[in-house]
């Protein structure tokens, strides 16, 4: 399969009072097409910044793309015009928010907010835009599609919001769409809907998925996959299988033990990651997990590993000096 | 009511055997009034928030109340606390009913009951230092005698919880999510209560964070002998958590059991729902799962539907569901569920879980 996104050593930093935040440090990945990418990371590992990075969303000042190249279908993102990256937004690449109430436009309808992009990047006429906009909204399981055109988004509920997002979002048919923590805000049932949605419509429609959360469940339902991202860097990356049952870095492991799981019995004691994530100004030259990891040998805390192969799966790669002898190290401690 | 079953499973999960009841909520409604008008505001229709909600809570027990939003959840806890003078009903607590009580007399038995919220950021007075906010129920409670004592306990709390004791003297912005949550539980315990509400404490955090402050509750809870009312939308956290589950749906409890009995054999069509659409991290495990996923939403609680309220949502509704809401009932010891078809529905496989 041709590469759909390439990412390499992307990086954004943010200049505040105190220092520079090093949100985003020189990652590198690639999707390929139809792929579903999921990308897990607890707060302020930089998962967001990257996605907005690559839609050149990242506010500036304070933020600032340092360094890097992303280059969708081979065109490298960052070097383009403004001009030229509004006709990528939206039309090739389609994003999705977490927060469904605040990134639709409270005092426009649902159906101005969809057509606004079709007009835009189709150039429809308002009619034919209104056509496609019900036929959107009929896609994503809205019922009654041409009379919730002209509702706000005030009298809609937050799933059927999400819904309205994704419409937006698929509306031109892009060949990528990126979620950044799309059921986050959503209650459980609803949560399942949105995201059968999603993975129906990116099978549909020969879309690439990038799929930013917290929650392993959703990545480990969805993604072929994985990405886990720690302190602004890529530490460990391989599919869902592999990082699910082979994980090759501390921090992947931890965060696999330290949620409670449905098919597990209970009555287990939790094992969670001691400590806190660092702060990222004035990061050491240093694994930035160190100081959290109960595998840590004094080499961790002189060099900072850069992302590695793994044994003989080539598609597995951890940034871990303890990464291939990790298996054995941790059933020794718990043992 | 007989519980011959919970008996062993509780003494398996080395919480504190089978105690006596310490709460029990009988019949407990909460309506909100609608509205309108500027000047003469007429009353047009109610809320109904929690309608005819029945449990008890064991002494050292913790029982998981799970809902998604607007089901009640929340407004159960804050009737149980009084912070809301429920509609009518009865909050019996170490043996008086709370509801028939004045605020002044109300006041010595907060000191034994407290809660946790969900926010830690909202929840904690940005203007006092971390040690005021630990002590003011000390103060208001009066129980530190000297400024010494009051140090001192406070110290006492903050190493309780994992902290510092030097952290006193720090505003909360100097904290990070987790441990704004460990301030909150330490303003908890401040007044040695017997039974905390903890309304979606780690809903908040990050997941390696989450599970810290459940150890941490749970180490609590075994050397305070403390009883939980856990209130949380995330099952997997419940389960690991309780001894005995209710969930709830539009103001109703739906089902409540035993956490074994409920996530192995749930009855009511909702809970099964529920459990379906928790994603398990694991991808094996994910592909051979069965995913129930049940359509539409939760109905307005303004204008909930005729009959059971789960019936514009339910698979297996019948013309009987549409009459009247099923009262809960015992199906199987301290198993009781609120559906007509519980019983006939067969058994199935509750998570989707391959065998």
């Amino acid at each position: 399969m041709a590469k759909l996104l390439e990412v390499d050593n992307l990086t954004t930093h943010f200049e505040t009072q105190d220092g520079v935040v090093k949100a985003v440090d020189g990652i590198s990945y690639s999707l390929e097409e139809g792929e579903i990418v999921g990308i897990v990371g607890e707060s302020g590992c930089g998962k967001s910044v990257h996605a907005l990075s690559i839609m050149r969303l990242v506010a500036s000042p304070p933020g600032k793309i340092v360094a890097g190249k992303v280059l969708f279908e081979g065109e490298d993102l960052l070097g383009i015009s403004m001009a030229r990256m509004r006709s990528v937004r939206g039309n090739r690449i389609g994003m999705i928010f977490q927060e469904p109430m605040t990134s639709l436009n409270p005092v426009l309808s649902i159906g101005r907010q969809l057509t606004e992009t079709l007009e835009l990047h189709m150039s429809m006429t308002r009619q034919q835009a209104l056509t496609r906009a019900a036929e959107l909204l009929a896609m994503v399981g809205i019922p009654d599609p041409e009379r919730r055109l002209k509702d706000y988004p005030h009298q809609l509920s937050g799933g059927m919001r999400q819904r309205v997002m994704i419409a937006m979002a698929i509306s031109c048919s892009p060949r990528l769409m990126i979620a950044d923590e799309p059921t986050t805000a959503l209650d459980v049932t609803i949560q399942a809907q949105v995201l059968e949605l999603m993975r129906s419509l990116a099978l549909e429609l020969g879309m690439s998925l990038i799929v930013i959360t917290h929650n392993l469940g959703v990545v480990a339902r969805y993604a072929n996959r994985v990405i886990v991202m720690y302190a602004g860097n890529i530490v460990e990356t391989s599919t869902a299988e592999e990082i699910y049952h082979n994980p090759r870095h501390p921090y992947t492991l931890g965060l696999l033990k330290s949620v409670p799981r449905l098919d597990e019995p209970t009555g287990e004691k939790l094992d969670p990651i001691e400590g806190l994530p660092p702060d990222l100004i004035d990061l050491p030259e240093a694994c930035a997990f160190a100081p959290r990891c109960r595998f840590a040998i004094d080499r961790c805390l002189k060099e900072s590993p850069t992302l590695m192969d793994v044994g003989e799966e080539a598609a597995h790669q951890s940034a871990c000096f303890r990464a291939a002898e990790l298996n054995e190290v941790a059933s020794e401690t718990t043992a | 009511m007989a519980q011959p079953q919970t008996q062993e499973q509780q003494g398996q999960n080395g919480h504190s055997a089978q105690g006596e009841v310490l709460i029990d909520v009988k019949d407990l409604r909460m309506y909100f009034p609608v509205t309108s008008g500027v000047v003469f505001q007429r009353k047009i229709a109610d809320i109904k928030a929690v309608d005819n909600v029945n449990f008890f809570i064991r002494s050292g027990e913790t029982l998981g109340l799970v809902g998604e939003s607007g089901s009640g959840k929340t407004t159960v806890g804050r009737c149980i606390l009084q912070l809301y003078k429920p509609t009518s009903g009865e909050v019996i607590f170490e043996g008086k009913d709370l509801v028939k009580m004045s605020s002044k007399n109300l006041r010595p038995v907060r000191r034994n009951m407290q809660v946790i919220f969900q926010d830690p950021y909202g929840s904690l007075n940005p203007r006092l230092t971390c040690g005021d906010i630990i002590g003011e129920p000390l103060v208001v409670h009066k129980l530190t005698g000297n400024k010494k004592e009051y140090r001192d306990r406070i110290a006492e709390l903050l190493t309780l919880v994992g902290l510092n004791p030097y952290m006193a003297d720090r505003y909360p912005h100097e904290f990070s999510g987790g441990q704004r949550q460990r301030i909150g539980i330490a303003r908890a315990l401040a007044v040695n209560p017997s039974f905390i509400v903890c309304d979606e404490p780690v809903s908040a955090l990050d997941v390696s964070i989450q599970a810290q402050v459940i150890n941490l509750l749970e180490e609590l809870q075994e050397r305070l002998n403390l009883t939980y009312l856990f209130i949380a939308h995330d099952l997997s956290v419940v389960r690991h958590i309780s001894d005995r589950v209710a969930v709830m749906y539009l103001g109703h409890i739906v089902e409540i059991a035993d956490r074994n009995e409920l996530y192995e054999n749930p009855l009511h069509p909702y809970t099964k729902a529920l459990l379906s659409a928790v994603p398990i991290p694991d991808p094996v495990v994910e592909s051979q799962r069965e995913h129930m996923i049940i359509p539409g939403e939760v109905p307005s609680p303004m204008n909930p539907p005729k009959g059971c309220v789960f019936n514009t949502r339910c698979p297996i509704a019948i013309d009987d569901c549409h009459v009247e809401m099923p009262d809960l009932r015992e199906v199987s010891p301290d198993h009781w569920v609120a559906c007509l078809r519980a019983d006939g529905y067969g058994p199935w496989n509750p998570a989707g879980l391959p065998e």
